[in-house]
Order: C-alpha cells, then structure tokens, then sequence
C-alpha cells in the first residue's frame, strides 16, 4: 500500500469483447483493398484516379460536414473511406472524374450527412450518391471501357479527363486505337438483355469483362467478402439471402423459357450483384437486425434485382433493390421482432 | 455454436457470449485468511426485510451467536462471525451502493475464534416445514450472489407443482472459482446439502449442472453420487450466462420460464451449489451461516485465490492479505460481469459477495472508450440470452421512452446481464440503459 491508487467507479459490465466501429470499419477498408487493386490492374490510371478522387472527395465532404454540425472529426471511422471506395467500385472505370466528385459529395451530404452522420443513414450513402449520377449523367454511367486494353497503364481513357461541366466524348475512335477484338462497348448484361448474347462465366467469374470498375471479378468479390463474414464483420445471411433470392427467382423464369432468360449462374456473377450482395446489401446501418427481418430482406433484394433486371428498362437493378431494401428496413425489423424467451404468443 | 452442440450433445441455451475466461484460480484450495480487527455487518445482506439487531453497543458476542433476528418471513437472521465486542450499530457502505445500517463487531484477537454456539440435530427426524425453520434459521441466502432467503426459494407455492432441484454449478462469471472449488473440496457436504433441500421442496429429482470447463468438478460429483440414486451430473456448455436460472433450466430440461414468472411455474427449483454446500454443513450442527468463499482475483492482485472469510469483512483487509498493485483499479465485488464496483474500502464482504476482483481497465476518458452511434450491426440482438432487441431498446432509452420500451420491447424480461454492453462495438451502455429505465418504470409504478 504504498501508492494510493485512483479508484474508478463505473458500473457493470467491466469487461468488453473488444471490438469496436473502428475495427470493423477499418477491416472493410482491409477487403476493399484486393478489389480496388484488381481494378486498377483492369482499367489502369484511370480506375486509379476514379478511386483517388472518388474517395477524397467523400473524406472532405465528410470533413466539411462535421464542420458545419461542429461536431469532432469523423474522418477516423473510416465510413467516409468505404463509402468513397464503394461507390467509386460502382462506376464505369472511364467515369469523368468531375462527375466522380459530384457523386461522392452527393453521397455524403445527402446519403449520411444529411441525417446526422454514421449510423443515422437510412440508406447506403454510396448508392445514394451512384443513384444520383445514374440521373443526372445516363450517358456517362453507361459508357463501358474494355478490361485490359493496351496501355492502360500510360494513358487514361479519353472520359477520364472530361472538363468539368462537360460531357464526356464518345469513346468508339478510341476503342480502335487501344487494339481491343471485337468490343461492343456492352456489359455482360446489356449483351445478354439486347443482343441475347452470353458471355461466359468463367470470364466473368475471373473479370475479364467490361463493367463497373469493381464488379466485374464475381470470384474475387465473393473471397474479400468471405473474409469479412469470417472475421465477424458482415452478416453472411444477408449476402446469401441476395444470391439465393436472385438465383430462384432467375431459376424459374430459365425453367420457363431457358432460350429468352439468363440462366442463374449468369445472374449471380454478371452486374454488380456480387459487390452489391457482399458489400452493400450487407452494410449493418441499412439492413434489419432481427434474425428473421435478415432474411426477408436478403431475398427482397434479390428478387427485387432479377425482376428490374428481366422486365425493367435498365439492365442493372442491384442499385435500386438495395435502396428499396434500405427503405423496407424499419418496417422489417418492427414486424418480425423475435419472440422472447418465455413469451408465449397467442393468435398472431 | 448450435451445431457444435448438436453435434457433441452438449447441453446449452441460445445466444449468450464467450468472454475470456481467466479462471487460474481454479485450482487454488480455498484457504482462510487471517482475521480482520474489525467486520462490518450490515442488516440488509439478503433480499427482503433487513434483520432486527438483538444486541447493544458494546455487548460482548460469541462466534456464531445470533446477533440479528428475522423480521418476518421474508427475512434471515444474522450471527456473529467472530467472538468479539459490538462496538457500534452504524451506517456503512454496502455492495449495493448506498449506506445502511451494520452492526459493526471489535474482533478479539487471541480467541480461539471456534464456533462455539451451536444445536446439533439429527435431521433426517425433520419435517418438511421444520427443515425450511431450520434453514431459515441458519441465515442462509442465495450465495451465488443473488442472496435471495433459501427458506423463501426452497418454499413451494401450495398452486404450484415442483418436480425438480436444479443445482446451479455452473459459476458462468469470468474469473470466479469459488463454486468451482466449493464442488472439488466438499462434494459430501454438497450433496447432504441437495438432500435437505431436496426434502424441503419435496422434489423428487437433482440435476447439477456443471459447465464443460470444470469436469473435474463433474467427475468429483458423479463419483459421490450412487448409480440410481435421485441426483445426477449433467455438464452443460460454457457459455455466459448459463448460470442464469433461466438459461440453467433452459439447457438442462428444455423448459422455458414464462415472462414474469418463476422457475416454479415449470416445476423446479434452482440453487446454487455454495448454497447448498453450506447448508449441508451448518443445518446438522444447527449453525448460522457466518463466512464464505470468495474468490480474490485479477490482474491487479499479487495473491489470487479463493479465501473462506468471515462474513463482514471488509475489502480493505482483504487486499493488505492478498496484495495488490496498480495506479488505476477497480474493485468489483462479485464477477466482471454483473458485479458492482466498490468506492469504499470500508465496504464489507457480505453473504451475496462471491469475489472480490481488481481489474485494471482502460480509464473511462480512454480513446477506446469512447461511445459511437448504433450501427446496427446487430451483435447485441444475436447475444442476448432473452432474445431481446437491445438496439432498438437503446434507442428508445436515449429517447426516455421507457413506457414504450417495458410495454413493446419487453424490457422487464432483461435480467441485466450486460451481454448486450459486452459485445456492443460502439461502446453503447446497453445494459446501463436498462437499468435505468426499469428504475425509472418502478419508481413511476410505486
């Protein structure tokens, strides 16, 4: 007793597992990393500087938000970080980088700033913002690079570098420059939906396919996301529920005429289902909590991007199912809260 | 966890955690410790009315004697844990949190310090209500830390039909072993103990349950217990809070006690096996309950180990005995878990005090402390044992909608257990919440 000792006082439980936001934040940077990675080695310089200004431009925003609430920085959580890589996966590699920006300032002012920052979003900030650009620049968000053109690692794709408040020029003089066979300028899905051409799946599980910078190696996707449901940090639930609820619903209209609709495989590792499923469907804020609402939503999702996908206007509908899915969430969780221990239900 | 479970045939509850355990001191005998000059006895140790002094200040006290009588039913009375003289009846600091009246005792030093009042019986003479005077007469209460009156537990319901004693060994609290050594070292006194309640409850069946990281205490057991006869082991997965008479229950007969009601409504009784190794032993000498074990652990203490002391005394002549170190601590009676952190080094070790710990966490104002927005990620939905929704509880409990939270979410079903702070990964205090809110509920009842 030679030192007196400060006591401190507070109340039960004193002990904690020990994982905290910021550890769970960081290790979705950590799965991010590999995805970023592959498309950069894809797309080139100008996946590389989409990903850079796409995800400062959310830092600052971030930044710039918690200014004006005064509140301390949030920069250190790393959501900003994961909404500015997600979002800038979701985009054309050749996206013009000004309307990059435009996108992830959208994403953080009105997809998380707006209602009070990280956990009070009511949707993924990063779709909110892919949405907005979806409307506002259709052309642009449509325009598809080729996968491993010839120096891509010299030159950016002619998009890249459009002036601000400038439309983007057309690519197809370019296309021919860059020596690619036999590129349509389509996704997988857009050759499938208009053109009734498959691509194979080996090529878009390996991502050899025109895309969206981050969603064109389902396989790769498939093990980051892995990675995270093994560390604890995602619900695998609800990427299963998407895929199973993609697959089935695929599977019957395949079943029904195999000759007019995309077989399941090629639902499953075509668009951005995959980066969708594991990274955004799965984002804890907008998804229910309760073990049942995990599943509705999961295969509303699903469903919902195979419906938009076979009968809608787009070719893509992992974006709108997701929001939709989102904006079904508190209704979800208040209707299947889960029956308490010892509570004996009648009539329900 | 379900699977394995499944697959191995371990019996367990739903949700719950596994925190680290730390249980190194299971395998240190229990030991007494040299006696403090001075114990301190509050009244109010046990659930109920407080007891009623039947001594003066200065009255000269034999170990053992009673010195406070039950008042009423719902009460225990209190003996004397060491020959000494009542220097003062006094408001003390207690384990609870505010101060109460104690009976504080001058110990002799030099006394032989045996215990010297006593009325051996033979007790299979007994009846049923005179077994439950007697246990009501040896002050004993719930040792596990709840210090509910056993009399009151062990009385049955006359609308209730009780089939089963469930012997609570399962000691779910990190840290803690004193059930743990309680069960390896008087296994006999043990089980004369689950025979008396036994005949007091008029049950015809014993489980003890004993989680899977003390099989040697299982092992122990079953080789006290004869092939046939009405009391068997069952080993049950280690998982917090499987001592929860709720969850115990749960895992060893698949029943469920319904909202608001009591393990009898399902046909059993449930106690824990300190109880009842110390009822075995003070019901045939006819004595009061007058020390326990404790379990004196943490990272902060330089001799850990579980000690038998006299009951009342206090922390402070613990921690001189077992040493301790750290510029920062925390003293918590009882687990991590549940345990209340102490202020006063003046606060005694009463009946319901099951360890005394010193853990040295990071300080509240730590970066690792800081408390994040609910990002619903659900850890806290998937842990809690009552399939609660602790989130959305939270939520309604940073809006002061307590009405809502105790008449929608069901917030009088959380026993408090904390699994929902403990795996929270913005540091929300869930279970600090609740409390509150359920404060606040009665206090708006009353």
């Amino acid at each position: 007793m030679s030192k007196k000792p400060t006591i401190e006082l507070r109340t039960s439980p004193h002990a904690h597992a020990g994982d905290d936001v910021i550890r769970i934040m960081r290790n979705v940077v950590y799965a991010l990393v590999p995805i970023s990675l592959f498309t950069i080695w894809q797309f080139g310089l100008s996946a590389l500087a989409l990903l850079i200004v796409v995800t400062v431009t959310c830092l600052l925003s971030e930044r710039l938000f918690n200014r004006l609430s005064e509140t301390p920085s949030s920069l250190g959580d790393w959501s900003a970080t994961i909404t500015g890589l997600l979002l800038a996966l979701t985009l054309p590699p050749g996206f013009p980088l000004w309307m990059g920006a435009v996108a992830g300032f959208i994403a953080i002012a009105l997809g998380k700033a707006l209602f009070g920052g990280l956990g009070m979003n009511a949707m993924n900030p990063a779709l909110i913002g892919r949405a907005f650009v979806q409307a506002a620049f259709p052309v642009a968000i449509t325009t598809w690079t080729p996968a491993f053109f010839e120096g891509r690692f010299s030159q950016f794709v002619p998009t890249t570098l459009t002036p601000p408040f400038l439309q983007p020029p057309a690519l197809a003089d370019w296309v021919e420059t860059v020596k690619v066979d036999a590129f349509s300028g389509a996704t997988p899905l857009a050759l499938q939906k208009f053109e009734g051409v498959q691509i194979d799946i080996l090529d878009m599980l390996l991502g050899t396919t025109a895309g969206s910078a981050g969603e064109t190696s389902a396989l790769l996707i498939l093990i980051c996301g892995l990675y995270l449901a093994a560390r604890k940090m995602l619900d695998w639930r609800i990427p299963l529920m998407v895929m199973l609820g993609a697959a089935a619903t695929a599977g019957i209209f395949f079943l029904i005429d195999p000759a007019r609709y995309p077989d399941p495989l090629f639902v499953l590792c075509s668009g951005g289902l995959m980066l969708g499923a594991w990274f955004m469907a799965s984002d804890m804020v907008g998804s229910p909590v309760t073990p049942l609402g995990v599943i509705i939503y999961g295969l509303m999702i699903g469903i919902i991007t195979v419906i938009i996908r076979l009968f809608g206007g787009l070719t893509e509908g992992v974006m709108y199912a997701i929001l939709l899915g989102n904006a079904a969430t508190p209704l979800i969780d208040q209707i299947t809260q889960p029956r308490v221990f010892g509570e004996q239900r009648t009539g329900k | 966890m379900g699977l394995l479970n499944l697959l191995f045939g371990l019996k367990s509850f739903t949700h719950g955690i596994h925190p680290p355990y730390h249980k190194d001191t299971a395998d240190k005998p229990i030991r007494r410790l040299a006696f403090p000059s001075q114990l301190v006895l509050p009244l109010d140790q046990h659930i109920g009315k407080p007891a009623i002094p039947l001594v003066k200040k200065g009255q000269e006290v034999v170990r053992g004697e009673p010195i406070a009588k039950a008042d009423g039913n719902f009460s225990v009375p209190l003996h004397a844990p060491a020959t000494g003289r009542v220097r003062d009846l006094e408001l003390m600091p207690t384990p609870k949190g505010p101060k109460s009246t104690a009976i504080v005792l001058d110990v002799y030093e030099g006394s032989t310090q045996e215990v010297l009042w006593n009325q051996p019986r033979e007790m299979s003479e007994l009846s049923r209500e005179e077994i439950l005077q007697a246990i009501q007469d040896s002050g004993m209460v719930g040792l596990g830390g709840a210090a509910f009156p056993s009399h009151m537990k062990l009385t049955i319901p006359p609308d209730k039909q009780v089939d089963t004693l469930i012997v609570n060994g399962c000691e779910c609290e990190p840290y803690l072993t004193c059930d743990h050594r309680i069960m390896l070292e008087y296994p006999k006194a043990l089980i004369r103990g689950i025979r008396y309640a036994m005949q007091a409850s008029a049950t015809t069946q014993a489980i003890i349950g004993i989680e899977d990281n003390k099989m040697d205490a299982a092992e122990v057991l079953r080789n006290n217990v004869s092939k046939g006869s009405a009391i068997r082991v069952e080993v049950v997965e280690t998982k917090y809070p499987q001592g929860s008479e709720k969850m115990l229950i749960k895992s060893l007969l698949n029943r469920e006690v319904p909202t608001g009601g009591l393990p009898a409504d399902v046909g059993v009784v449930v106690n824990n096996v300190g109880t009842l190794a110390f009822l075995g032993q003070l019901l045939p000498l006819g004595q009061g309950l007058i020390e326990r074990v404790i379990t004196v652990a943490g990272p902060g203490i330089v001799k850990p180990g579980n000690y038998l002391v006299p009951l009342g005394t206090p922390v402070r002549h613990i921690l001189e005995q077992a040493g301790y170190e750290g510029s920062r601590t925390e003293f918590i009676l009882g687990g991590p878990m549940m345990g209340p952190a102490v202020s006063a080094m003046d606060t005694p070790i009463t009946k319901g005090t099951s360890g005394l710990l010193v853990l040295n966490e990071p300080s509240i104002e730590d970066e690792s402390q800081r408390i994040w927005p609910c990002i619903r990620c659900a850890r806290c939905v998937k842990a809690c044992p009552m399939h609660l929704n602790p989130s959305m509880l939270g939520l309604l409990a940073a809006k002061r909608k307590y009405d809502e939270m105790a008449q929608d979410y069901h917030l009088n079903d959380c026993f408090e257990c904390g699994c929902c702070s403990y795996v929270c990964p913005s540091n929300i205090p869930l279970v600090q919440y609740f409390r509150i809110s359920k404060a606040i509920n009665r206090e708006q009842a009353a």
